[in-house]
């Protein structure tokens, strides 16, 4: 009985040749992440271990992203406390204020993951870096505490769920529609504790981006990690951004899979999660007139150029419409500057948008864009549950940049062809 | 032996009602108690009790990996949760600091809000006490079993270190 790539990946960082779903594993760790919010608390139990110092100072990374820049004196406080065990352990990637983006767009960016590598961190997005072909997977603080202190964490070896990819997108459709109809397909749990595995022929018009978008909303299918397979354009990625040493995995010809299912891109049509869960799916068509008060461009999901390329190529030369607010945020610095050059900023602001420096600001209803009682928005990030975005009565529309943008722009959920003639 | 009353939810709690993100930017268990379970039960807070059992539907915890969804349940008194699944990054967290969580879609389905329950986390046996009914949940693997049994995953990685 063969191997899926998660099980390979696995397998070789317990130092077996074999493992089998349901086995419990102790995996060595090629990366060990944290944020503002999660790392805290990891502090705290790492220092009752109390080991002198982390596994390995280059393999763990601290972003401080999710309140950043602090929004008020509690988390200027957690971030002093992260700085301040960064410096004193020695921690090689710590990403201050300036020089930061939102984690799972800047961990790739920095060449930190790479293909075959076991990474955890305590944000449930860590998913992000299989569509680099790694094994990466959410976890808590208290994992994280473990893992910097040993440089290995527990795992039950999961089942996999194959995903046949065929065809190639239409215009405007992206990565965010094709996980949104999946998710729509199977379910929140759809995927629980599995791993869902992506390849097939349909791989290749997949761009990096639309990958990572794909990879990061895994975990909104209950899944414990999405995982591609390596390409040229994988490896053209790795080059690109990482002096890291690497491994393709390719998973067996008789690896086992839970269920086979075929996505044909060709078919996807632009897709739009209405509240309160992400699988709560429609087609743009069946949307129907929903008025928005507020747009958010950006996060871990949709925050990279590409994204914002799409969303300025609705928004050049219009208008957002007068009762929509529109926050754009690019993910990460080198995101926010290569917008700049290319003059997307210019688009942005020209059009009426606010543009921010990389945070996660509003996505978590943390700060920068809270929603007020029974206001509505249309945001590119990745969960739309109750009071995910401010208040508890507030609604959150997940979609893709560019229907997004149009929504931006007509002020109710639109397609971008109904903008951009 | 853990015994308690039910507070009972349904399919999919996610940790954002559990524990919203503007309360994040603290990680002082008393305080994320204070606003536990909030946006979905804004009840909860005045009427748990501490030994109080929570029982849940399908997918419970999912969402966000804040480990201060399963600190705040646990600072609010709850002793045990039973669902009919969990969200693994919920469940290994539970896992990790030590509160006990059981997955018994029966027991999940029957028992009701108000019933007094027992549970021997050992075993996985549930007995309903106002019913009488008990049922077989998913006992933990081994591995697992000496996690909680350290009271959590940093007493036993502090205990494997010490053997080293
Ligand atoms: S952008 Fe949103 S989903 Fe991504 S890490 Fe930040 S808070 Fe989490």
């Amino acid at each position: 009985m063969g191997m899926t790539m998660t099980q390979k990946i696995l397998a070789a960082h317990a130092g077996l040749d074999k493992v089998e779903a349901g086995q419990l594993i102790m995996a060595d760790l090629d990366l060990v992440l944290g944020n503002d919010v999660t790392t805290p608390v990891a502090i705290k139990e790492f220092n009752k271990i109390g080991a002198d110092g982390v596994f390995d100072k280059n393999k763990v990374a601290i972003v401080p992203d999710h309140f950043t820049p602090n929004k008020d004196i509690k988390s200027a406080q957690q971030c002093r406390l992260i700085r301040e065990f960064a410096h004193h352990k020695e921690i090689a990637n710590y990403f201050e204020i300036g020089r930061m983006g939102i984690e799972h767009a800047l961990i790739p960016e920095q060449g930190l993951a790479v293909p075959g590598d076991v990474i955890i961190g305590a944000d449930s997005h860590t998913c992000t870096y299989g569509a680099l072909g790694a094994f990466s997977t959410g976890v808590g603080s208290t994992d994280m505490a473990a893992g910097m202190a040993l440089g290995k964490c527990w795992f039950k070896v999961p089942e996999a769920i194959r995903f046949n990819l065929t065809g190639k997108l239409q215009p405007w459709v992206s990565g965010k529609d094709v996980i949104l109809h999946i998710i729509g397909k199977i379910g929140v749990d759809g995927a629980l504790y599995q791993s869902m595995e992506f390849g097939g022929e349909g791989l290749a018009s997949l761009s990096m981006d639309d990958r990572f978008t794909i990879a990061n909303m895994a975990i909104e299918a209950g899944a414990k990690n999405g995982i591609f397979e390596v390409d040229q354009q994988t490896l053209d990625y790795v080059k690109e951004h990482s002096t890291k040493e690497y491994k393709v995995y390719s998973a067996d010809e008789d690896a086992v899979y839970t269920r086979v299912i075929d996505v044909n891109l060709s078919e996807i049509k632009l897709t739009v999660a209405f509240p309160h869960q992400p699988d709560n799916t429609r087609t743009i068509d069946q949307a129907g007139d929903i008025a928005i008060d507020q747009v958010v461009i950006g996060s871990c999901t949709n925050g990279r150029i590409e994204d914002l390329r799409a969303a300025a190529r609705v928004l050049k030369g219009r208008k957002v419409h007068p009762r929509v607010r529109t926050i754009i945020f690019p993910a990460t610095q080198k995101i926010y500057l290569q917008a700049m050059k290319e003059g997307l900023l210019e688009i942005f602001i020209e059009a009426g948008a606010a543009v921010s420096t990389p945070t996660c600001g509003p996505c978590l209803g943390g700060h920068m864009g809270i929603l007020a009682k029974g206001e509505r928005a249309v945001a590119t990030t990745n969960r739309n549950f109750v009071g995910r975005m401010g208040h508890p009565e507030s609604e959150v529309y997940l979609a893709s940049p560019a229907v997004a943008a149009a929504s931006a722009v007509t002020g109710r959920i639109s397609s971008p062809e109904e903008v951009v003639l | 032996m853990i015994k308690g009353k039910v507070i009972k939810y349904g399919n999919n709690v996610d940790t954002d009602v559990i524990i919203p993100a503007r309360y994040l930017n603290t990680s002082d268990p008393a305080e994320l108690a204070r606003h536990c379970m909030e946006d979905l039960d804004p009840t909860f807070v005045g009427r748990v009790n501490a030994g109080d059992v929570m029982v849940a539907g399908r997918n419970f915890g999912c969402g966000s990996s804040r480990e201060h969804a399963p600190i705040a349940l646990k600072a609010s008194g709850i002793s045990c949760i039973i669902a009919e699944t969990f969200a693994r990054i919920f469940y290994r967290n539970a896992i990790n600091i030590g509160l006990p969580i059981l997955e018994c879609p029966l027991a999940a389905q029957e028992i009701s809000e108000g019933d007094e329950v027992s549970v021997d986390v050992n075993t996985g046996i549930i007995t309903n006490h106002t019913t009488g009914k008990v049922y077989q949940g998913e006992p933990f693997p081994e591995f697992m079993q000496q996690i909680i049994k350290s009271e959590g995953l940093i007493n036993y990685v502090r205990e494997r270190m010490g053997q080293k």
